[in-house]
């Protein structure tokens, strides 16, 4: 089962998950795709710290997931609510547009 | 001199400072009636306990006891130890009796004065404030705390002459009150320092006393010893308003009437006098600035007097009034008569707070008009501000019995006869002294008939509206009135002169034996300054009794250029102006436009600023607002890191 696919299939995947979140919080101008693609990022972590986990019998690494997710939530909940009031404040959600403190 | 301890000291200061406190913070919350009581109980209860502490050093069996307090350690270091601590003895116990006393009848005239003022609250908050630092000018033991009580009271001075500050003119008398008396406070500061030098460290005045009776150190020598008294004179004559520093006091008047009763005639500008009286051990060392206080002493006399003359304005008059009464006291304290200075203090608060005070009562009644010109014909209007503004005015004038005679014939005597190492300069100020005392009994009767005698000036409306001032005002005059006329009996001349004796164990020393002058000569002297007291009223009443416009105005148009002169006060402020003012403002305009504006301004903030933000140029074409950006370098910098682990 589990057991029959090498650690590192998950680790491939993982690190897949991981970077084309980074690249979608790198290339994408709409502040919500951005906050998805941050939980893409997140959940690839999470999937090599299971995968560790699993594979040294060591539930740390479960326990750091659970902390991910939990803070995960929290985050989007945050995060999702500055989006509205700034949508509120600018009348868009191209980040471009947020540059009132540039120097 | 048996020192003890007495607790009640500090009662009778801070009572007072809680006054102003309470009536400062809560005023506005609970009304301007809870800030005038708080105040005016606050003072009466001070008097109270000054009377207390007065009866009880009355029973003491030596004479020269004095009641002390050391509240805590001020400064403490190897050369300098002072404490903060009081001291009750019997000038400071006349002084604090003046101060508590005169302060509550004008706390309590004050409530209908000030009636319907929008700041009343803050009115009686800065009057307590006042009466705290002149308590504790009187009352301190040592230089420093005089000095503090000092500027306190000048700082409170400053506040209550620009009380209404809306008014341009008012605020600058304020101001200019304050910057003069700078120029004296200079004088005082550096003689304190001196005999910080010379009297290892302490500015205490038993320890003062001791090292002057000590005799001559080495570095305590005859000239060393007059110049600090000169220097500490110089002090007193901006705080007491002598020549050349006279000029905030006439000024100071903006201020409301019964804070020019209090502080600007009664109280705080004879702080001066009360200073040389109380350091009079070391005076009687210096002789040569001894001749030089009386000397400016008979001159401002002099001079203020004659100013006094030409002015229209009621509350100018006694202005120059007061200046020239203040000048008096100098002559006696400057003549070694210290405990005279002090009674003709004493007389003066009296017979000056009650003039004052029923100007305002006139000033209350019409309305704000201060002309004398523009006046007349109130006295069947205001029955009781006439009677005690013709009794304090025969005072003033030196009449007999009231007090003003007897203090001011004293000090005209103590001139003549007191034991001076320069007794022919003295005999000339007497002349000065007994000339300015005729033009005081002038300027009185003058500003007296002007005011409420002969036919009326005023027009119809005002005249018709005049009244008489309700009773918490007539009732403080009448009191003042009846000090005036009585507290002369305080100093009957020969053996049984009461404050003279009361006096004796604290300024004895330097008493000069008046009583063992031949009779025939006191008699001459007494009758020649009654003479001139007299002469003055009588002139005066010749002279202005059909109004303005009589044998007075005929004069006035013969010596024009004279009269022009008195009239704006021998242009004193206009030189002033001109020698002073002027290049002080020019120089300041150069501190500013050159090395403010060029030198610190272009090369020192503006270039300092410039440099910042040259450097700020690179870093910011980084912080360019895009979060992206900041992203990538995010990821960049961590697979940096990550190939250099």
């Amino acid at each position: 089962m589990i057991g029959d696919i090498p650690l590192y299939y998950y680790l491939i995947l993982s690190f897949a998950i991981f970077t084309l979140g980074m690249l979608g919080m790198l290339v994408r101008r709409n502040v919500i795709i951005m906050l998805m693609a941050m939980e893409l990022m997140l959940n690839g972590a999470n999937l090599a710290l299971v995968a560790y986990a699993r594979f040294r019998a060591d539930e740390a690494g479960q326990v750091m997931a659970f902390f991910v997710m939990a803070l995960a939530a929290a985050e989007a909940a945050v995060g999702l609510a500055l989006v509205i009031a700034v949508y509120r404040h600018f009348k868009t959600l191209n980040i471009d547009r947020f540059d009132t403190l540039r120097g | 001199m048996e020192s003890k301890l007495f607790a009640a000291i500090p009662w009778i200061i801070f009572l007072p400072a809680m006054g102003a406190l309470l009536a400062g913070i809560f005023g506005k919350r609970l009304g301007d009636r809870f800030a005038a009581l708080v105040a005016t109980a606050a003072v009466s209860a001070s008097f109270g306990l000054t009377l207390y502490a007065v009866w009880l050093l009355h029973g003491e069996a030596d004479p020269a006891t004095v009641y002390v307090l050391d509240l805590y350690t001020f400064i403490e270091t190897r050369f300098l130890d002072i404490q903060v601590a009081f001291q009750f003895d019997r000038l400071s116990a006349v002084m604090a009796l003046v101060v508590t006393g005169i302060s509550a009848l004008i706390h309590l005239y004050s409530i209908g004065y000030m009636k319907g003022d929008r700041s009343t609250a803050r009115y009686f908050s800065h009057l307590n404030m006042f009466v705290f630092f002149m308590l504790l000018l009187v009352l301190g033991k040592n230089l420093l705390i005089m000095f503090v009580g000092w500027e306190g009271v000048g700082l409170s001075s400053y506040l209550l002459i620009g009380f209404w500050y809306e008014e341009m003119a008012k605020a600058r008398a304020g101001k200019k009150a304050f910057i003069v008396n700078r120029i004296g406070d200079f004088g005082f500061l550096i003689a304190m320092m001196m005999i910080v030098v010379y009297n290892q460290g302490s500015l205490d005045f038993a320890s003062l006393q001791e090292w002057a009776s000590s005799g001559a150190s080495p570095i305590m020598n005859q000239t060393n010893m007059t110049v600090i008294c000169l220097l500490l004179f110089l002090g007193a004559a901006g705080k007491s308003a002598q020549i050349p520093l006279y000029v905030w006091l006439p000024d100071a008047m903006a201020g409301p009437t019964p804070v020019s009763a209090l502080i600007h005639a009664a109280t705080m500008v004879t702080a001066g006098v009360y200073m040389v009286a109380r350091l009079s051990f070391l005076y009687v060392h210096a002789p040569l600035a001894m001749a030089a206080v009386a000397g400016i002493g008979v001159l401002t006399a002099l001079f203020a007097a004659t100013i006094a003359i030409a002015q229209r304005d009621v509350k100018k008059v006694l202005a120059y009034s007061t200046i020239s009464q203040l000048g008096f006291m100098f002559l006696a304290v400057g003549s070694g008569a210290f405990a005279t200075g002090i009674f003709h203090l004493t007389t003066h608060a009296f017979f000056k707070a009650c003039l004052f005070l029923g100007a305002g009562s006139v000033i209350h009644a019409l309305k704000g008009e201060q002309d004398i010109f523009k006046m007349g014909g109130l006295a069947g209007k205001m029955r009781v501000t006439h009677a005690t503004f013709l009794v304090s005015t025969l005072a003033i004038a030196g009449i007999p019995p009231l007090s003003g005679f007897f203090s001011k014939d004293e000090v005209l005597a103590s001139a003549f006869l007191g034991e001076t190492a320069f007794p022919v300069l003295y005999k000339f100020y007497w002349a000065i002294g007994l000339l300015a005392a005729f033009l005081t009994a002038i300027y009185m009767m003058r500003l007296f008939w002007l005011t409420f005698r002969g036919t009326t000036r005023l027009s119809e409306e005002t005249h018709r509206g005049a009244h008489e001032s309700p009773w918490t005002m007539t009732i403080a005059l009448v009191i003042l009135a009846v000090g005036a006329a009585v507290a002369g009996f305080l100093g009957i001349p020969g053996e049984n002169h009461l404050l003279q004796g009361w006096l004796a164990p604290v300024v004895g020393a330097s008493q000069p034996p008046l009583v063992h002058a031949s009779p025939v000569l006191h008699w001459t002297l007494l009758f020649a300054s009654v003479c001139a007291g007299v002469a003055g009223l009588t002139t005066a009443w010749l002279f202005y009794r059909r109004g303005p416009e009589g044998p007075a105005a005929r004069v006035a148009r013969q010596f024009g250029w004279f009269h022009r002169t008195l009239t704006n006060k021998f242009y004193v402020d206009e030189a002033l102006g001109y020698l002073l003012v002027r290049p002080l403002r020019r120089v300041a305009r150069f501190c500013y436009e050159v090395v403010d504006k060029v030198l610190l301004d272009l090369f020192v903030v503006n270039a300092s600023a410039r440099a910042v933000r040259l450097f700020g140029l690179i870093p910011r074409a980084l912080h360019n607002g895009n979060v992206q950006n900041y992203l990538l370098a995010i990821v960049i910098g961590l697979a940096c890191l990550w190939i250099v682990l």
